[in-house]
């Protein structure tokens, strides 16, 4: 299972999103992706995205500002 | 029932549940609006929507036209009212005014920078982005004969298309929206 480290820092809707569809897109079933963003945006749009798409939404964790998700691609 | 007749109703009905649950996939927007504002919303609906794995077509129409326009567009060919008409509007996303607060064109302005600042991307770089990853855009075409615009004043990789093509789409999908 490969696992890819996305830095969405400093981006603002819609790119965030954008940029993790398109990543857990190009990988494999299983594969685990981790992101760390600090548009306050982001928290809301990966749990509404994960439930869409049903991808896993492993953890969320937040360190000031900076939400780090843990994505495995269904 | 016979056994043959209940394989028969249960084919039927898988062949609808597929339907339905396939046309859960499209979303359809309208683009009435040349307004810069109003576009940004369209194209980050359009970009988001494609994240979560939909399909997505927006149908532009009358002023929304403006969004498409390539800046090098020109009167040339075009009768006198066009040629105003062409004249009068502006040419693709760097050139729309806002909805509000315009202040004759400086509004725009002050929310390229302040958009900058905050580091939400450009409208153009939007409409490419959605282009490149499958939005399909359809231009009005009576709306282009009314205003006198010509297929190649319009960016590339667009369709153009009428009132059933909109429908059409929208008939499939789940959500529409007028912009």
């Amino acid at each position: 299972m490969a696992k890819t480290t996305l830095d969405l820092k400093g981006m603002s809707c819609p790119m965030p999103i954008m940029k993790v569809a398109a990543a857990v897109k190009k990988g494999a079933s299983g594969d685990v992706f981790e992101a760390v963003c600090d548009d306050a945006g982001f928290e809301p749009d990966v749990h509404a995205w994960c439930k869409e798409t049903g991808h896993t939404l492993n953890s969320l964790t937040k360190a000031g500002k900076d939400i780090t998700v843990v994505i495995t691609k269904k | 029932m016979s056994a043959d007749a209940v394989q028969d109703k249960i084919k039927e009905l898988e062949e609808r549940l597929a339907k339905v649950e396939g046309n859960r996939s499209n979303m359809t927007m309208v683009l009435f609006s040349g307004d810069f504002d109003k576009a940004m919303a369209a194209f980050i609906i359009a970009n988001g929507a494609l994240a979560m794995g939909k399909e997505v077509t927006i149908f532009v129409t009358f002023w929304g036209l403006d969004v498409l326009k390539k800046p090098t567009m020109t009167g040339a060919g075009k009768n006198v009212l066009e040629k105003m008409v062409t004249m009068m509007r502006p040419k693709g996303p760097a050139k729309l005014p806002t909805s509000k607060m315009n202040f004759a064109g400086i509004g725009p302005k002050l929310f390229h920078y302040m958009m900058g600042k905050k580091n939400v991307t450009s409208l153009q770089n939007l409409v490419d982005t959605a282009v490149e990853f499958g939005v399909r855009i359809v231009a009005c075409q009576m709306s282009m004969d009314v205003m006198g615009i010509k297929r190649e004043d319009l960016m590339d990789g667009i369709e153009f298309g009428g009132v059933a093509a909109f429908l059409g789409s929208s008939f499939d999908s789940n959500t529409t929206l007028f912009i």
